[in-house]
């Protein structure tokens, strides 16, 4: 690997136990600025506890995270906000009695001052939605509600969201997972623009058409721990699948 | 900025070839309970009037905006805590104990030789009549005082909800107890009576009217204003609404559930406090056993207003709607002369058929 760029996020050692139950053991993972990794790996190999983690849900029982060359303890997900981690959730994260621009900015909403009052400022919000939606090529409306669309349109809402600050490292949990197949090469497109702007993508995905279309990198996990960590082009699909089931114990 | 229209064909633009734009009657406020539950109260209205020559006259509808004033401001607070999804049974029990507090700080500060009653009150020169040293001031300092106990209330309720995990359900059901229960404690069973050179203060403020409008009415409007406002315009009326409709999305992209739920628990309890306070006023006492079971006409009136038990759906249009059409009905009864009993069986049957009612709409548009 170049030394080019440091390393955007470093992971030495993590593990992480739910009471009996390990989740995650010793996972080492450098990831680059401009890299896209897939991480792969069966239900319950640990993928999700390793993204949330690194997103400030819980902090490991174990190992330490340097992001950006400094040593990071993340204790909510704002922390890892903060610092330029966003994540786009499996299950989106979006409310649905809020409309699109509302759930885009959720949490960071724009506001203005009236006087004594600090206000939201809607139109500022909805105009800025409607760019990031645009940017998706995605056909949604800042002020329709999120419970009256389609699983694309929440799809973009949610990726909407990682592009309001500036991020350093977007995660996704199974973007493509319930989308149409125009909307996975959107998603697709969006990575790559992601990582023409020196953004670093973690991809988590069980559809292996998508990590070799866009991924550098494959880490496989399986019982909480790192099997294989190499670049797509010197791995094949049945290499990963083999990986992933175990028929093949590492590489 | 340009707006992307139907009619706009450049490429950059989006284009919404698959998905149209809903009707102005789908959305917003037209699509919701309360827009409904507003229609039959004017229907009623309208009924009413023509059904009793009484029910459009001016002392009639002083008496219902009075007496709708009365719950109203109360289920403008509980609305905050059912918008995120959560429910305070206590509001009955804190009427009345903010009210007793209060009248009970009145009466102590202005009776001398009483504690700390030597800063507020001197002795006429006569030895007999006993004088406020500012005027107003006992008024300001035991309408706080009301006002801080309900905002302690407040705090135990968010902090059981919201840090200890407790259900809202549990949580303010023992609070209902705890609180009647000191209040029996603090009155020792007996009624307390606001008291002192300014009582009369407190009577214009709470039984006063500006040119015929009631002074509870004035206040249920200006805080329904600021309701309106805060709900809609700022970014802690924007996390309400997402916690009641999604908690764990609200937490993710960073909003501190914890702290909006119990700010939530604290604007009911100040709510009802205030409401509490003003009902004294209008009784001239604070009885023991005041506002027993008001809880349920407060959230009797906020569901049917449209607040969604669920989470996630609620305002202050509503909350009032509701109030209104629960003591237009009451009010018709009575001018009907229907034996009053009959009062709590419809409003039963009202709440009953408004949530059938958005359902069978839900289904069909």
């Amino acid at each position: 690997m170049a030394a080019a760029a440091l390393p955007v996020l470093e992971l030495k050692g993590l593990g992480k136990q739910f009471g009996a139950i390990r989740a995650l053991h010793g996972v080492d993972l450098t990831i680059r600025p401009g890299e896209v990794v897939g991480l792969m790996g069966d239900n319950g190999a640990g993928k999700s506890t390793l993204v949330r983690i690194i997103a400030g849900n819980f902090p490991p029982s174990q190992g330490t995270i340097h992001f950006g060359g400094r040593e990071v303890h993340f204790h909510r997900p704002m922390d890892s906000r903060s610092v330029g981690i966003e994540v786009v959730y499996q299950d989106l994260a979006l409310a649905n009695n809020l409309t699109a621009a509302a759930n885009v900015f959720l949490g960071r909403e724009l506001k203005r001052n009236f006087g004594p009052l600090v206000l939201l400022d809607h139109k500022g919000m909805e105009a800025r939605a409607l760019e990031l939606f645009r940017e998706l090529r995605s056909e949604t409306r800042p002020h329709d509600l999120v419970k009256d669309m389609s699983g694309g349109q929440r799809q973009a809402v949610a990726i909407a969201r990682t592009r309001l600050s500036n991020a350093k490292l977007v995660m996704m949990d199974e973007p493509t997972a319930a989308i149409s197949v125009r909307q996975v090469e959107q998603v697709l497109s969006l990575i790559h623009r992601l990582k023409e702007q020196g953004i670093a993508v973690i991809l988590i995905s069980h559809r292996m058409p998508d990590i070799f279309a866009v991924c550098d990198r494959v880490v496989v996990m399986r019982r909480g721990e790192k099997k294989a960590d190499k670049p797509v082009a010197e791995t094949s699909p049945e290499e990963v699948t083999a990986l992933i089931t175990g028929a093949k114990e590492a590489a | 900025m340009s707006v992307p229209s139907e009619t706009s064909a450049a490429s950059p633009e989006v284009t919404f070839t698959n998905v149209g734009a809903s009707r102005w009657w789908h959305r917003g406020v037209f699509a919701s309970q309360t827009a409904y539950v507003t229609l039959a109260l004017i229907a009623l209205i309208v009924i009413m009037s023509f059904a009793s020559p009484y029910f459009l006259t001016q002392g009639n509808l002083q008496n219902v905006a009075k007496n709708f004033s009365f719950i109203a401001i109360a289920t403008l607070g509980i609305t905050f805590v059912i918008i995120t999804g959560g429910i305070d049974l206590s509001v009955g029990s804190l009427m009345c104990f903010a009210a007793m507090i209060t009248s009970m700080v009145m009466t102590s500060l202005s009776t001398p030789g009483m504690p700390l009653s030597s800063l507020f009150v001197h002795l006429a020169a006569d030895g007999k009549t006993v004088v406020a040293n500012v005027p107003g001031l006992i008024l300001i300092v035991s309408v706080l005082a009301g006002l801080a106990v309900s905002l302690v209330v407040g705090l135990i309720n968010g902090a059981c909800v919201a840090l200890l995990g407790l259900s809202p359900f549990v949580t303010t059901l023992g609070m209902l107890s705890i609180v009647r229960g000191l209040g029996y404690v603090v009155s020792n069973g007996k009624g307390s009576f606001p008291g002192g050179p300014d009582a009369d203060y407190f009577y214009a403020l709470t039984q006063g009217d500006v040119y015929g409008v009631p002074a509870p009415f004035i206040y249920l409007i200006l805080l329904a204003l600021v309701m309106a406002l805060v709900l809609h315009h700022t970014a802690f009326g924007r996390h309400v609404f997402a916690i009641g409709g999604n908690e764990k999305a609200a937490e993710l992209t960073g909003v501190s559930v914890p702290r909006v739920k119990i700010e939530v628990y604290v604007v009911g309890a100040l709510a009802a406090g205030l409401q509490g306070i003003i009902i004294s006023g209008w009784l001239g006492s604070a009885p023991a056993n005041m506002a027993t079971s008001y809880e349920l006409n407060v959230i009797a009136a906020a569901v049917i207003g449209g607040a969604n038990l669920a989470g996630g759906i609620g305002g202050p249009l509503g909350a009032i709607v509701g109030c209104v059409l629960l003591e237009v009905i009451r009010n018709g009864l009575v001018l009907a002369q229907v034996n009053s009993y009959w009062q709590q069986t419809l409003v039963g049957v009202i709440i009953i058929a408004a949530v059938l009612v958005d359902r069978i709409r839900a289904r069909l548009l």
